[in-house]
This record gives structure tokens, sequence and C-alpha cells, in this order.
């Protein structure tokens, strides 16, 4: 088994041998050892892309809007890094649309980490595959195949509010329970316990 | 009084950190430290009348064991070399987490002797390789086969049976990641694990050695003496694949330094010094004068290194006889401002550490504060603006901004790769081929190059906005926001000019090893020692902590 470290370095190396910049070589080899760590085909998602990704001639999304679409296909590295960099101005879009991504895969490793830095939960519909990120800490999600996803036709992304996922009721009913492990302040306990004296308003 | 932490712009020039030594901060110390009450066992030493085989050394307490796992070949003497080249060494070693099961020890039979072609899995912890010191290894076994202890001297100049070579952790090779023992209390000081294998091959050299010359000479053998054990180390010969690290892991760097810088301002600020703490630091002292002078290099560069620190050190001697007035408060920042003003770095650095010795107190809980989780500050705060990142390279590299990069010898070097054995190099990019393969590690350079763009730019750009158009100097504004929090985590120099001299930065990594015995062989390696003078496992539970001058050697 390849240690984490050696996917980290390796990838970072092949992002610069394939023309990036060392900046974001080393974005890219943090990502795939993301990947790898919460069992998604990194590896093999970008050796596959850096196969085609010079014969190809991808585009970058330098600006996001609510709707983005591409006169071919995205590069997913490039629009990764601009998604990360841009990620305080484009969480107020709430909800986005973009259009036919290269290796959405190695896009999302970046929505994964923008999950922290705006501090929210992202929500990815990436055409039949779901993902949830929770603030870069764990992805949730119905891709479970390892395969090499070449492109989606459309990703929609949603930043969500941060709210509880369990109504008042359920709350009340778990804190009611929480309560059994109180001791019921008597006076005298009331005079005593914290140690505040008779007088606490002098 | 507040006594303030030296300034990184002159400390982190790179001919004052090449000039730092072990201290009580050191990590072989403080892993013997920890370790100290661990149990120390010898689990099987399986070795042929000629010392091959395999042998198992294990630290085990409560319910964790770590276990060195030692093979020893047999090669030719042709075979032998401290280059990163070599493809066979006398002895392999891997350190394994845990007890190795009889399906593990063939497992790393087939894998430890190879090194870098082998794999290991996520239950080692660290590998290594050594050398025997051919000067001194067939004497020992000579003189104890004969019933006979080796000489003294011949041992002295030396200080070691085994040189290891390189010592690997933290997932290379298959090795386990950090992240899967980072919670280990005992292990949270850095390179913890790659001190505990050194230190068990250490112990191995004595067994072997007494082993051979056992079966050498089964009636006459007598075992090497315990107090010559104790005055050997462990050799090791470093090259450039330490220079990187220090480049590459800024905010480790900067917290190594930071608790050596903490440690000198709080001693600095002691009011009333003790007799016996005085005492003790000027007994090391003197002491490790011993030790100094019998440190041998062939090296020009280090024997006028060595040269100025035995003179620096006899000229602070007389001053603490003759002009140091004791009876003055802040004794210690007394002693710093004179050294300062009077002594070169190598000495200056040598009795920064030595100040330390007296003070387990102030020591003690910085190191803890050692190790660095860099992954929380990798990312790019992309909201703030090109004014902060120009205020930044203004306020933290301003030595950096002066070297000119327009003239060719501030260029000269380039670091890169090498394809056959994937270590790094540093080369002369006027008359090498492979420039254009450089290693981001020409930080002065590229910082020269970002302050020039931004100061065409608007100050109220947003950093991601100017990353847009300006990935290319991505790594260099990461590094920028890190310095903020982190003040020393860059060195101050240029990394590629034509004066630089890469055992500087190898030498700033080994001194917080604790290595002594520095011997550059070129500008590009040299050869160090490792526990010379330590206690041996059977002394870890009660043993002086100021070992390291103890050394007859």
């Amino acid at each position: 088994m390849r240690s984490f470290s050696e996917i980290e370095t390796t990838v970072k190396r092949a992002t610069r041998a394939i023309g990036f910049s060392w900046g974001i070589s080393e974005e890219v080899g943090k990502n795939v050892r993301l990947l790898e760590m919460f069992g998604l085909p990194g590896i093999k998602n970008i050796n596959q892309y850096y196969k085609i990704y010079k014969i190809s001639n991808f585009e970058d999304i330098r600006e996001f809007s609510k709707s983005n679409s591409p006169k071919g296909h995205y590069c997913p590295i490039l629009s990764g890094i601009n998604f990360l960099d841009q990620s305080s101005v484009v969480s107020k879009f709430v909800d986005l649309e973009i259009s036919n991504i290269a290796f959405p895969l190695l896009f999302i490793s970046f929505v994964s980490r923008a999950s922290e830095v705006v501090g929210k939960r992202i929500f990815l519909k990436m055409d039949d595959k779901e993902f949830l990120f929770n603030f870069n800490q764990s992805i949730y999600s119905n891709y479970l195949s390892g395969e090499i996803l070449e492109k989606s036709e459309r990703i929609n992304l949603s930043f969500l509010e941060n709210k509880d996922t369990f109504n008042d009721d359920e709350w009340t009913e778990l804190y009611k329970l929480s309560e059994k492990t109180y001791v019921e302040e008597t006076d005298s306990l009331k005079k005593t316990a914290a140690g505040a004296g008779l007088t606490d308003n002098d | 009084m507040e006594v303030k932490l030296r300034d990184p712009k002159s400390l982190m020039k790179l001919s004052k950190l090449g000039s730092f030594h072990q201290s009580k901060l050191s990590f072989l110390r403080s892993f013997l430290e920890e370790f100290k009450d661990w149990d120390y066992n010898r689990d099987l030493f399986q070795l042929n009348e000629k010392g091959f085989g395999t042998a198992v050394y294990s630290f085990s307490k409560n319910k964790r064991t770590y276990s060195l796992v030692c093979f020893a070949n047999e090669i030719k003497d042709d075979e032998r070399s401290d280059r990163v080249i070599a493809t066979k060494w006398d002895a392999a070693f891997a350190l394994h987490d845990g007890i190795p099961s009889k399906q593990d020890l063939d497992r790393l039979y087939n894998n430890v002797p190879k090194q870098e072609v082998g794999r290991l899995s996520y239950k080692e912890l660290a590998l290594s390789r050594a050398n025997k010191s051919v000067r001194i290894f067939e004497h020992v076994i000579e003189s104890l086969s004969n019933g006979k202890q080796p000489n003294k001297k011949t041992l002295s100049k030396v200080g070691y049976l085994y040189r290891t070579t390189a010592v690997y952790g933290s997932g290379k090779f298959g090795l386990a990641d950090r992240f899967r023992i980072k919670n280990r209390d005992e292990i949270f000081g850095p390179f913890r694990l790659e001190m505990m294998l050194v230190y068990l091959v250490r112990q191995f050299t004595f067994d072997q050695v007494n082993h051979i010359a056992k079966n050498k000479n089964p009636k006459l053998a007598v075992e090497l003496d315990i107090e010559i054990c104790r005055n050997l180390g462990i050799g090791n010969s470093t090259g450039l694949g330490m220079a990187p690290f220090i480049v590459n892991h800024p905010i480790l760097l900067n917290n190594w330094i930071m608790a050596r810088e903490i440690a000198l301002k709080r001693i600095r600020e002691i009011e009333k010094v003790s007799k016996s703490e005085f005492e003790f630091f000027y007994n090391c002292l003197v002491k490790s004068l011993d030790n100094v002078t019998s440190w041998n290099t062939e090296s020009d560069f280090q024997n006028k290194k060595i040269n100025g620190l035995i003179n620096d050190l006899k000229k602070f001697i007389k001053f603490i006889k003759d002009e140091f007035d004791f009876e003055e408060h802040y004794q210690f920042n007394q002693i710093y401002n004179w050294i300062e003003k009077n002594l070169k770095d190598e000495c200056i650095e040598y009795i920064v550490s030595m100040m330390m010795e007296p003070y387990d107190k102030i020591i003690s809980p910085l190191i803890n504060k050692m190790s660095a989780d860099e992954d929380r500050y990798f990312d790019i705060p992309s909201e703030r603006t090109v004014e902060d990142l120009r205020n930044i390279l203004e306020k933290n590299y301003s030595e950096i901004l002066k070297i000119d990069f327009s003239k060719k010898e501030n260029n000269q070097n380039f670091w890169f790769i090498s394809k056959n054995k994937e270590e790094p190099r540093v080369s002369n990019r006027y008359i090498e081929e492979g420039s254009d393969l450089e290693q981001p590690l020409a930080i002065a350079r590229d910082i020269n190059k970002l302050y020039e763009i931004i100061f065409t730019k608007k100050n109220s750009l947003k950093i991601g906005s100017f990353l847009n158009e300006n990935n290319d100097l991505r790594h260099v504004v990461r590094r920028a926001f890190i310095t903020e929090k982190f003040p020393y985590a860059e060195i101050q120099d240029n990394t590629i000019g034509s004066e630089l001299m890469p055992i500087d930065m190898l030498r700033l990594k080994l001194s917080f090893f604790g290595a002594n015995k520095f011997d550059p062989r070129s500008d590009k390696w040299l050869r160090i020692c490792m526990f010379q003078g330590a206690p041996l496992p059977m002394d870890l539970k009660s043993f002086n902590n100021s070992w390291i001058y103890n050394s007859l050697n």
C-alpha cells in the first residue's frame, strides 16, 4: 500500500511535470491525498486526466457566476483552484451550476476544502451522484464505485446554511433526559455550593 | 526586565543557523528522557559466527511496544559506500510498530535490506541502513577476541562502530504516515521514532562485536568494556537530502527555532541565578572543552570553525574568571550581552545551548511545542489584500528584498531531484543541464519576483484575484502568509547564490537532532556522531541528563 505521504509527493511532482506551477502542484498533491484518504479514486482520475491534458484544450473559470458553461470542457484543477480562492464570494450565490467539467472528482476535492474555508456544508449533485461535504472533515456520498469519471454534464452546488438537522421537540426531549444528571438545589445548597456567600450584590 | 526574542532577520541567516549546536532541546536527548521508564529488551539475536543474521530489540510500556528489526548482511568491501548511490549495506533496520510476527519478519527480511527499492507497510515506522566503520570495526573484534580492550585513542578518533547513511520515516517507501501515530504522547516530539531507531542500532553494534569476538575465540574473548560502550555513539553520513526539509517545513522550522529562542529569552530574564545553577552551566562548559578538542576533521572549513570555537571558549572562560560579576543580577543576560559583543557565531550559539543545561523547568515544556500541524496553515487567505501581502513582505523579508537577483552570482545554483536516486542535489545552472526542472527552493528569488509584481497592483486587490493571474508565485504567497504567524519560518538568505554552503542547512537540522562531531567531507555532505556518551539501555532508569558532556572522547 502506498502511504498518503508518497501519494501527495508523487502527485505534486507529476502535476509540476505536466506544466502547472509549484504552488498549484502543492494544492493538487494535498487534494489527491484527501480524496484517497476519503476512499475516493484520486490517483486513477488524475492519472487519466494527465494523459489527455496536453492534447485537449481545457478552459478555466476565472470568475464564477451562478451559471457557468464553457465552449468545450473546464479544467478541474484551474477551476478548482479559482473556486477555492474565490470561495467566500462564490458562497454568496448560495446555488450555482457548472456544466461540462472534465474529471469532476478532481474538482470536488477543492469543493471539500472550500467547505472548511467558508464554514458551511456544501451539497453537490453531479449528474446522478450526490456528495455532501462536511467542512473538509468527511465526504458523504452515494458514489462508491471507484471508477474514473471523465466528465460531468452538470454540477449543481449549494452552500447550506448552518442549521440543525433536528427539530426543537427532538432537542427538548433529549435535553430533558440530560437534566436527570443534575442535582436539585436546596436552600442550603444555594447558599453554600457556589461559594458566593450570603451577599452577592454589594 | 523583559528581553526581546532575537531578530529573525539576523538569526535566520544561513551562516548563523550553520553555527547551531546540540542542546537540552535536541531530539535525541528528549527521546531518552521520554523513554527512560520504558522496558528495554533484546527479543531475538540469531546471528551466525561471523555476525550475520537477524536481531530484534524493543521498548515496551503498558500495552505499547516498538521493535527494532535488524538484518546484518555479508557484503564485499568494494560494495560498501556511504554515498546514496550504494545498494548494499552491512546492516539494515526497520522500526516496527508492535511485536513483529514470523510473517512480519519474513516480509521485512525480503524488503528492509533493499531499502529504497523495497516496500514497507503501515506497521513500520522508520527505516535505516548502516555501514561498519572500517577504521575500527576489525580492530575492536581483533582486540576483544584476543582478550584485550580496543585502543581508546583509536576509538576516540572515530567515536562509533557503525555509521547510518539514511534514516527514513513518515510515509517514505510505504512506512506509516504521521497521522496514524500523531496522537501518541510518547512520540509527540519531532523525529522521536528515528531517534529510537538510531539508539537501538547503537546497542546492536555492541552486541554484534561481542558476539563475533566470542565466536572467533571462545576461550579468550572478552566483552567490550561498558565504559567504552557508553563513549561510543552511532555515526551518520548526511547529504543534501536534509537541506530541502527545512525549506519545505517552514512551520516546523519556526517551532524548533522558537523553542530555542524562548528558552534563551527566559534564561536571560532570570533575575537571580543561583550559585548551583551557574556552577552547573560552567561545569558543563568546561567539561565540553574535552569534547570539542577531540573533534577530528580534515575539512579546512570545519577546522577553522573548531579552532575559532576553542579560542572563543578560552576567551569566555577568561572573562568569567576575570571580569564577570556574579553578584550583579540577570547574570545570563550579562553573559549573553558579552558573548554577542565579543565572540563569533559558532561560540555564541555553543554558549546559548549550554545556558539551557541547568533549567529543566524552562526547557521541558518547550519540547512539546516543537512539533507542527502544518496542514492547518496550508490554505492561502484569499480574502486578504495585496496591501496586506506587501506589508508582510516589507516587514518579514526586508533582508531578502535587498538581494539583487539581476546579478549572475546570486542565481548561480539550482536545486533538483536526481533521476537516479530521487534525492535532492544542487548544481551550477550556468554549467550543468537541468535548471528547467528546478525545485521550488529559491525562496529569496521568488519572493523578490513577487514583490516586484505586487508593486504594480492595486492595494485593495484581493489575493484570490491576484492569484488568478499569478499562480506561478502561489508557493511564495503561501509562505509569506505563514511568516505572519511564524516569524522564524523562513531562512533569511539566498539558497541559490554562489556563496551558498549547503552544509549550513544540514548542520542546523543536525544540531536539533543532537548530533556532534561535525565532520564535513565536502560542502555538500558531512559525517556526525549521535548518542556518544549516552546511557546504555541498562542505565536508562536513572541517568545524568548532562551525559553529553561526560564523554571521554
